[in-house]
């Protein structure tokens, strides 16, 4: 695995450049595109004209990683295909957010990244470092609940509470968005989580409760 | 101290403080917080990662098992194979190879280092397509045939000339004999068994089997005099538990041959002799331990093959923690599977609607072990009856119990069947049913089902507005079509077997252990409830330990039987232990024992209140030693009951432009004799309501018949429903007189039985035609639409 850099010079060595109409060869779009989310594609011919090795090889071996979780520094050395999801639970004892699908689908991995809310299981610890992460366990704890949270409990809208901390954060996040939200756009806005149990007409009544109590506090 | 006068009674409604109030769980602040550690959560010091190399093919054998690259990578710290060469396996998915190493990139790695190889052989999956020309059995009798002969009450010279024409395949044990005399078998037919030759079973290359022949009454002249004649086809295909918290647990060995297992289960008290029979090792060496489980809906009962090699793994790592959760496409292909169940039936009644005769022949799987047909006619007892199942044997995975096991199916038969007479008959389907309410009181019936969903229809109608909104089939302008649907359900829901430890302090604190588990359903809180109220403290006054094999033994989780078991114990620990501190106060007030109450932290005399102590003083009588008592259910005292019934009606919109199925409202109103926390009690409803839109909308496990595999095993093609796919809910509880005295009774089932008919009943009412199969997507909303009618086929 140690040669993994050697094989892809080789790799572009045997590759010929094929100039397509916009002169930018398919690897090399592959390549920009890969590197760097951030470069805009619409920048021209500056932007085409990254170096592609120049952008930073991680792993394949751990790296060392810093995540600010709930106001703390965390470090650990990870592999870079580790998970924010993965590495929350695994390496911080964070476990709130939880892993049913594993894919992106149910949201009870939701955190908050840089304050808007991400599914864990889909994004890499590694490039969750540079913005602060909200986690269930940085909303509230027992004795001083988030308004969220309290009104998670004051209307059961909760069973076997494996979807709950996911749909917390979610809910917390919604508020921020829609601080008096109307029942169409709890719908719409909560539709990246599910619940096995069927707790939604409880988280209804809690969204609700939630809004007045504090207007998305 | 007790005696058989004590009286265990549930507190008359004026004098009870907690039970029947809205009272937010216990454990919500830990749920709500991430606080609250599931199995799936669980870490440990030096704790290693469980990954399995699962069969990709649903029937094959194992050829040959290679590990040995995996064994030697570096971080792999044991490799145990669990099916090998030889082994055959009868479903995708299943499990192979378990792999114990430091992370779990690396145990994913290892996988992949594994070779298996297998010989594929014949698979089938398809449970769908109505079987056809199945040979009558003739080949000797399995126990299962002679159970649904007795159960069909079969004529004894008709059971006899089978025994002695096929023979049997199993020695008559002396221990089938008793349970044969308990159950009234005649002499003539155990003698018969006694003497009957014993073959062996004859292997069928068939996957049909068809179960005999049910006849009640005289369906041929009942038919011949029924006026209307409804057919129709109903069915609903095989779905997936898809528990949030999948299936594992973490295991380890804290010596050679004691096993610390840390289990995702419904079932806690009833682990450890699971393990112990597979491990062979004393149960008593076995401590099985759970916090919070995320769902179980029926298939979290055994330790399975997964709890078994997660201990073997850990063993030959030495001991250490092995920590294995199920992957999610395994979770949904091998840990979850409700049977299906299709049916062609035919209902006949007089002109006025009176239910004359039914007739069915159902089809369904449960796997490779085929499967029971539902009970039909789903409470609706029609007097004359022909009903003929075939079982279908599939390589689609285990069948498990799902909350109400064979009942959804049934209702969703029935009620489908019923509703199409209806409409045959031009009636409102809920006069259909009131007219014939009186076939739906169950035999022996004390508490006068009839007039309880009478009762509960006629408040459903109300909040549903029923009368209003029915209308005949199909009728509305525009492309958006309106319709109402209904059934009604039963069940069971004795409490189980259930011990409670409960144990009051000198220094005035309580505590009580019981060897429960809480699903979700609130039983924590119902049991802080029950003792609270019986012991006049507040909640936060008890402390409550659930979830530990050390603890008391109490029963699985299963059938709605929890909340009568634990309430039961519970109150009768209560009633004991107070019972002990009485005789130990009385003298401080100078009444006899029995003169006393406790009420609002203290203790007093019932005709003289003034005279009082407090709790803690009370408490401190005790001098140096706690009373410590163990109440029992099945107990003393006539607390609790069994047998519930509830309704359910559907309101949805159905656009027959584009088929999508849109629900505008559920009622359900729902009989559970005494309510121990309303709120919670609510919740199981609201829960069962949305968990049957999805299984009726958008559930199916579907087969490749190529493949033999799961072809949706991920929750972005496993549908479940989502917060915008819920409409306007009302739950409506029976109490008062007539329910609060049958004491609690199981509520996890009943409701989650009905909605499926309802919503299906309603789609029919708005489009015109029935869409007989779920899930009812779209596109079979719009071929049952071109079609025009109830034989409408996907």
């Amino acid at each position: 695995m140690d040669d993994l850099p050697e094989k892809k010079k080789k790799r572009k060595s045997k590759q010929s450049s094929s100039p397509s109409s916009s002169g930018l060869s398919r690897r090399d779009f592959l390549k920009i595109t890969g590197a760097s989310a951030a470069v805009p594609l619409v920048a021209g011919a500056a932007a085409i004209a990254i170096e592609p090795d120049a952008a930073a090889v991680q792993g394949p071996g751990k790296v060392p990683v810093t995540l600010n979780i709930n106001g703390r520094s965390y470090n650990a050395q990870l592999e870079p295909r580790v998970t924010l999801l993965d590495a929350l639970r695994d390496h911080f004892e964070l476990t709130g957010a939880k892993r049913v699908c594993d894919r992106g689908t149910c949201g009870a991995c939701t955190v908050l990244l840089g304050g808007k809310p991400v599914y864990a299981c889909s994004i890499l610890a590694i490039d969750s470092q540079s913005k602060p992460i909200t986690t269930v366990e940085g909303l509230g704890h027992p004795g001083q609940l988030h308004p969220v949270q309290q009104a998670f409990v004051d209307n059961d809208a909760q069973q076997c509470g494996f979807c709950t901390p996911g749909f917390v954060v979610a809910c917390k996040a919604f508020l921020d968005q829609h601080p008096d939200p109307t029942l169409e756009q709890i719908k719409h806005g909560l539709s990246g989580n599910y619940c096995r149990c069927g707790t939604y007409a409880g988280i209804r009544a809690a969204v609700m409760q939630a809004a007045k109590a504090g207007k998305g506090a | 101290m007790p005696d058989e006068n004590t009286n265990y009674s549930w507190p008359e409604a004026q004098k009870r403080s907690l039970i029947g109030k809205r009272i937010s769980r216990v454990d919500g602040p830990d749920k709500v917080s991430g606080k609250a550690k599931y199995t799936y959560d669980l870490h440990a010091p030096g704790m290693l990662y469980g990954k399995v190399v699962r069969s990709p093919y649903a029937h094959c054998k194992v050829v040959s098992v290679d590990t040995s690259a995996a064994e030697s990578m570096p971080g792999v710290k044991a490799v145990h194979v669990i099916q090998g060469p030889g082994s055959e396996i009868n479903w995708a998915g299943d499990d192979i190879v378990v792999i114990a190493a430091v992370d779990e990139q690396t145990a994913s790695d290892a996988l992949r280092a594994v070779k298996v190889e297998y010989q594929p052989l014949p698979h089938y999956v398809d449970d769908f397509t109505e079987p056809q020309n199945v040979p009558e059995g003739n080949g000797p009798l399995e126990i299962r045939d002679l159970v649904g002969m007795f159960t069909n009450q079969a004529p004894d010279p008709q059971i006899i000339q089978a025994i002695q024409q096929r023979g049997v395949t199993f020695k008559v044990s002396d221990n089938m004999i008793d349970q044969m005399r308990q159950n009234k078998i005649s002499e003539d037919v155990i003698k018969a068994l006694q003497s009957a030759q014993v073959k062996e079973p004859q292997p069928s290359t068939s996957p049909f089997k068809k179960e005999s022949e049910q006849i009640r009454g005289e369906p041929d002249d009942a038919f011949k005099q029924s006026e209307v004649i409804s057919e129709g086809i109903y069915g609903c295909p095989v779905i997936t538990h898809c528990c949030m918290e999948s299936h594992g647990s973490m295991s380890e060995w804290t010596d050679n041959d004691h096993l610390f297992a840390r289990v995702s289960t419904q079932n806690l008290s009833g682990l450890a002799g699971q393990f112990a029979q597979a491990l062979k090792i004393p149960a008593a060496n076995v401590h099985v331990h759970q916090d919070h489980v995320g769902g179980g809906f029926g298939s979290k009962f055994q330790i399975d093959r997964w709890g078994v090699y997660t201990a073997q793994v850990s063993k030959k790592a030495g001991g250490k923690p092995v920590h294995y959760m199920l992957e999610r496409d395994a979770e949904l292909e091998v840990a979850g599977c409700r049977p299906s169940a299709f049916a062609r039936v035919k209902v006949g009644a007089k002109k006025d609607g009176t239910l004359l005769a039914w007739e069915s022949h159902s089809w369904g799987t449960g796997g490779p072990g085929g499967g029971g047909a539902p009970p039909m006619p789903y409470v609706m007892n029609i007097p004359n009856q022909r009903k003929q199942h075939v079982a279908i044997s599939t390589n689609i995975g285990p069948a498990r119990a799902w909350r109400a096991p064979n009942h959804p199916q049934g209702c969703l038969i029935t009620f489908g069947a019923l509703d199409d007479l209806a409409a045959r008959l031009n009636m409102d389907p809920l006069d259909l049913v009131l007219k014939n309410i009186e076939l739906a009181a169950p035999p022996n019936d004390q508490f006068h089902r009839a007039d309880t969903y009478r009762e509960e229809l006629r408040i459903a109608a109300d909040l549903m507005g029923w009368k209003e909104k029915w209308h005949p089939r199909g009728q509305g302008a525009g492309p958006v079509k309106s319709g109402v649907g209904l059934a009604i359900h039963t069940w069971g829901g004795r409490g189980h077997e259930s011990n409670c430890q409960l144990t009051i302090h000198p220094d005035s604190s309580v505590d009580i252990k019981m060897g429960s588990q809480d699903l979700g359903t609130g039983t924590r809180t119902c049991i802080l409830i029950v003792a609270a109220d019986s012991l006049g403290l507040t909640m936060d006054q008890i402390q409550l330990s659930i979830g530990d094999s050390t603890y008391p033994m109490d029963g699985g989780s299963g059938g709605s039987t929890t909340i009568g078991g634990v309430s039961a114990s519970t109150r009768r620990a209560s009633v004991d232990a107070l019972t002990a501190l009485f005789a130990k106060v009385a003298p401080a007030l100078q009444a006899q024992p029995g003169d006393l109450e406790a009420v609002s932290g203290t203790i007093r005399v019932k005709s003289d209140p003034s005279r009082k102590i407090s709790w803690k003083e009370a408490c401190a009588k005790l001098g140096t030693q706690p009373i410590q008592v163990l109440g029992k259910n099945p107990g003393p005292g006539d607390i609790i009951s069994s047998g519930v019934g509830g309704a359910i009606m559907a309101d949805v919109s159905v656009d027959v432009e584009t088929g999508v199925v849109k629900m505008n409202k559920m009622v359900c109103v729902q009989d559970c004799g005494l309510i121990i926390n309303m709120k919670t009690a609510e919740s199981q409803c609201y829960g069962a309501l949305i968990m049957g839109i999805a299984s009726t909308l958008y559930e199916e496990k579907v087969m490749d018949p190529t493949t033999g595999r799961m072809l949706n095993p991920t929750m972005d093609f496993y549908r479940l429903a989502g917060i915008g796919d819920i409409p306007e809910l009302v739950v409506q509880m029976m109490t008062g007189k007539g329910y609060d005295e049958r004491g609690p009774i199981g509520l996890g089932e009943p409701p989650t039985v009905g909605p499926a008919a309802a919503i299906s009943n309603a789609v029919a009412n708005a489009i015109g035609v029935r869409v007989p199969f779920l899930p009812i997507t779209p596109d079979r909303v719009l071929a049952a639409l071109n079609q025009g009618g109830s034989h409408a086929s996907v």
